[in-house]
């Protein structure tokens, strides 16, 4: 089946067979290895991109459910401004370790920042409970989103950490 | 906040990794992308036990798709069908006479693409005869128990090994005049590391060339490419293994997985790199588990409460092939450091070793060779020792702990502590606690039926595997190497053996040359994970990189020092004598001015400067690092928890973590490594349990099932710092990655027995789930490992 999906702004047509799932298509089909895989049943969460700004488990959404939308993933946060605060601040409070949850743990943090712009640290856990970490305990996952909201303008961010 | 300037040397600076994983341009085994590329997929069993009558490929031979069908008879005319463990054992690569556990690997199916590959293994038949099934370690040792491994000529029962350490006499004498004898099963079930990324290779054999390139996320790159070597007859030189970015081993990722050896033989059967992955539910079922030891431990005291001696019996369960990944010489692993962090004269203990159909492993998830294990015990048996004689857990601990003045310290099984001061850690994090305040909150919430509990666990590690004469992996010595190379200009690349699974080692690796050379860390270039660029050396597990390869690092950024210094010394006109470090020069004794900085002797080396005879120039040096000891972190951990006995719901309140890992390279990575350590003990404490049903089904094979910490189970955690140097380590480092995975479990169960005291519970085994937690207060407490 032939499909169109915009990626981080960008215009894909492909043919893909109707079971391919999102992550596939995003990480076989377009390159985009950024987004990962790891459990098959929507728990983990390292492959959350968003699609049409909310977080989506693309493990669960098969690529033709993609078809006329606007998927956003990892490679899309940064901007010509420089990082998004989100990146910024996993790299400022230390968010990150392995970086295979990374990808999704950031673009869930974006969309709870989008819709809520100063998130308390309780909004932030339940916000990315559906996000697992092997590594990190939370805690400086916590930390980062909070980082990022305290630094939510470009202008500043690009005074912000330079990676 | 603006990005801190970096130290010249050890403290506080953001990663270098982090540029790009936070882009998503990591390169982890899966992105790997090679030209015509197929994709292999495992048949696993789906009986825990069953003779093999036939297996019928034809169907998927036939798929348009499938490039390859491998079975056990295909790998048996290649000698490959069994290969060898890190144990000394042999374990099936692809079953040719019965399958011995759930999820065993029977067929592997190369493929065009990773759908066609499993859509082909629905196409496989197998005509299975099952078996009666060992799925429990008391089982596996009953007279008459089915025998799993009938493949080992002679053999007629489940039995692997016995293996004791300690004085049986002196702590039987020990024992026969105490006032105070305590005993306790403790199990420590089985659990699993997973790590978000599962275990998988690219194996890309060229046959122009007959060189092996082999991606894989191992956490041994060197130790696998000798393996592969030894096992497949393949020229060692003629062997790459490239361990890229890996999304988290915890132990997981040392051994050889039968997928990795399809992988290699569908290559070279296809011409083709061949990609394998496993999906969730095979990392859970197939690959390396945790614990699963049966402990039953005794404590003999005084009546005021002074520890004489201790005494351990232990089943352990190891599947059924042993491969376990440690110290060959040491079948349990360090589990004899059991004595932990007390002074008492004797000790002794046993562990059996079993067979059962279930997983192969047991050494992972961050156990540091089976001392979770240890600690766990120990500090279940002083908890249960204080409630006996009424005695605050605490203060029986301050009774006990060694004291400064006794390092180094030889236990009673042998194990020679190389620093320590444990009782101002302890008082630490009583300190940050309020440790006093909450045993009043205690008293006072009891008061009005509300049920929190405070638990205490101390612990000493011993790390960083280690002396070469003691310790060596199927007869590899555990020696790390390290390579310097300086430019011109005085930048330099950095290569080490040992490989990141997240630790930041391109990090802290170029702390430890900037610390000893004084330049910048981003100076330093770090090479890892790839056996054709690094030198040779056993991998990153059992918290070794930074105390053996870290060692080699500092010691190789010495030795460039010294060369540095005869160049100095040449620019200067003076003797070596003469000169005086500090960090980033050289300067005459006596006038300061005078001097030469590191990139200035750097470019000196490379250039027409006469140098004295016998100086060969540049300034490039390699080492080997011969770890003297082991080293030993430790640290004192509290845990406040909550229960809510109408549900048997534990919510852990706080943690506090005071650790002494001596100085730390960079604080930020340290704190990073010991929060999810603590994360990990929540899970093991709460959560995570590999069950199996009385056909060996396992019961926990997948996320749905194989509860993970989410950000909701974990505290915001408390943490403090001591600092010990260790005497013998180069920088006096010790490591951290697993203290807190080894440290915290005992503080949380011990916690929620505190809290359950009302109840009159003084036991539960982990996880404690609500219906655990609620059943023990019932007084009918779960066996929670089996669902018998």
């Amino acid at each position: 089946m032939q499909i169109t999906v915009g990626v981080n702004g960008e215009s894909y047509t492909r043919d893909v067979e109707d079971r391919l799932l999102l992550v596939h298509f995003l990480r076989d089909t377009l390159g985009l290895t950024g987004t990962h895989w790891g459990c098959d049943t929507s728990n983990c969460g390292v492959c959350t991109v968003q699609v049409d700004g909310k977080p989506v488990k693309s493990c669960t959404m098969l690529a033709v459910m993609a078809d006329g939308r606007e998927v956003k993933t990892v490679e899309g946060l940064e901007t010509a401004a420089g990082l998004d605060p989100v990146q910024q601040g996993f790299m400022a409070c230390h968010g990150l370790q392995c970086g295979f949850c990374t990808p999704g743990m950031m673009l869930t943090a974006r969309a709870l920042l989008d819709r809520n712009p100063n998130p308390t640290e309780q909004e932030i856990r339940v916000a990315i409970s559906g996000n697992l970490c092997r590594c990190t305990g939370y805690e400086n996952i916590v930390q980062s989103v909070r980082w990022a909201a305290e630094h939510p303008a470009s202008a500043e961010a690009s005074e912000g950490v330079s990676a | 906040m603006t990005q801190t300037e970096a130290p010249i040397g050890f403290g506080r600076m953001h990663r270098v990794e982090d540029a790009r994983f936070l882009r998503g341009r990591g390169n982890y085994v899966d992105d790997v992308q090679l030209p015509g590329m197929l994709h292999g997929a495992v048949l696993r069993s789906p009986f825990a036990h069953a003779r093999i009558v036939s297996i019928d490929t034809s169907a998927a031979e036939a798929h348009p798709k499938v490039k390859a069908v491998i079975t056990g008879q295909v790998l048996a005319t290649l000698n490959l069908a069994w290969m060898p463990t890190m144990s000394y054992d042999t374990q099936a690569v692809l079953a040719t006479d019965k399958v011995r556990f759930q999820g065993q690997e029977v067929a592997f199916v190369v493929a065009e693409d990773r759908y066609a590959a499993r859509d082909a293994l629905e196409l496989i038949e197998v005509d299975y005869e099952p078996l009666d099934v060992v799925a429990d370690a008391t089982q596996a040792m009953a007279a008459g128990a089915p025998v799993i491994r009938d493949d080992k000529e002679g053999k007629t029962d489940n039995h692997i090994y016995d293996w004791e350490a300690g004085d049986h006499a002196a702590t039987d004498a020990a024992f026969a005049n105490a006032a105070v004898v305590v005993s306790e099963d403790v199990l420590y079930p089985r659990s699993h590391p997973a790590p978000l990324e599962t275990c998988g290779a690219v194996a890309d054999f060229n046959k122009a060339t007959g060189k092996l390139t082999m991606w894989c996320n191992t956490q041994a790159p060197h130790a696998h490419r000798t393996v592969y070597a030894l096992v497949a007859g393949l020229p060692e030189q003629k062997i790459q293994v490239i361990s890229p970015d890996i999304g988290g081993g915890f132990g997981n990722k040392v051994p050889i997985y039968p997928g990795y050896v399809c992988a290699v033989v569908g290559s070279i059967v296809t011409g083709k790199p061949v990609k394998w992955m496993e999906d969730r539910s095979e990392n859970l079922i197939s690959t390396g588990f945790a614990r699963d030891y049966h402990m039953h431990g005794e404590i003999a005291a005084t009546a005021d409460g002074k520890i004489l001696g201790v005494k351990v019996d232990v089943l352990a369960d190891h599947g059924a092939f042993n491969s376990v990944a440690q110290p060959s010489k040491f079948p349990a692993g360090f589990f004899h450091i059991f004595t932990g962090s007390y002074d008492y004269p004797a000790a002794h203990c046993k562990v059996t070793a079993v067979y059962t159909n279930k997983a192969p492993g047991g050494v992972a998830y961050a156990c540091s060779f089976r001392i979770t294990e240890a600690v766990y015990l120990i500090e279940r048996l002083v908890d249960v020792l204080a409630r006996k004689l009424g005695m605050d857990p605490a203060e029986l601990r301050l009774k006990n702990l060694l004291t400064p003045e006794q390092f180094p310290y030889t236990t009673p099984t042998g194990w020679e502590y190389d620093s320590g001061n444990y009782p101002r850690a302890l008082n630490l994090a009583m300190e940050i606690a309020g440790y006093q305040q909450l045993r009043q909150e205690q008293a006072e919430k009891r008061s009005r039926g509300e049920y929190m509990g405070i638990g205490i666990s101390f612990f000493t590690e011993g790390v960083g595997a280690g002396p070469r004469k003691h310790m060596d992996i199927l007869g590899l010595g555990m020696a790390d190497g390290a390579e310097l190379r300086i430019h011109p200009t005085g930048k330099g690349v950095l290569r080490v053996s040992c490989q990141s699974q997240g630790q930041g080692h391109e990090t802290t690796f170029a702390q430890i040359v900037a610390e000893e050379l004084g330049i910048p860390p981003t100076d330093i270039e770090v090479v890892h994970g790839d056996t054709d660029q690094t030198p040779f050396g056993l991998g990153t597990y059992g918290s070794r990189s930074t105390p053996v390869s870290g060692g080699a690092a500092a010691l190789v950024a010495r030795k460039v020092r010294e060369r540095a210094k005869i160049v100095a010394a040449a620019m200067l006109e003076v003797s070596t004598e003469d000169l005086e470090w500090e960090k980033g020069r050289f300067y005459v004794r006596g006038d300061q001015e005078k001097a030469k900085t590191i990139q200035e002797i750097a470019l000196a080396a490379h250039s027409s400067l006469e140098l004295p005879e016998g100086v060969e120039g540049h300034l490039d040096a390699t080492t080997v690092y011969n770890p003297p000891n082991l080293t030993y972190p430790f640290g004192a951990y509290i845990c406040v928890a909550d229960v809510d006995p109408g549900t048997g719901v534990v919510k852990v309140r706080r943690f506090i973590a005071v650790d002494d890992c001596g100085p730390r390279i960079n604080p930020m990575i340290v704190e990073g490594q010991i929060h999810g350590g603590l994360a990990d003990g929540i899970g093991m404490a709460l959560m995570q349990v590999m069950a199996f049903d009385p056909q060996g089904n396992h019961l926990g094979s997948s996320f749905m099932d194989y509860l993970l910490p989410t950000s909701l189970e974990c505290p915001a955690f408390e943490l403090g710092e001591t600092v010990t140097p260790s005497p013998h380590h180069p920088i006096g480092a010790k490591g951290v990655g697993e203290s807190a995975t080894v440290g915290s479990p005992p503080a949380v169960v011990n916690a929620v027995i505190d809290a359950l005291a009302p109840f009159n519970v003084g036991h539960l085994d982990m996880p404690l789930t609500p219906a655990n937690v609620w059943s023990a207060i019932q007084g009918r407490p779960l066996r929670t490992d089996l669902a018998l």
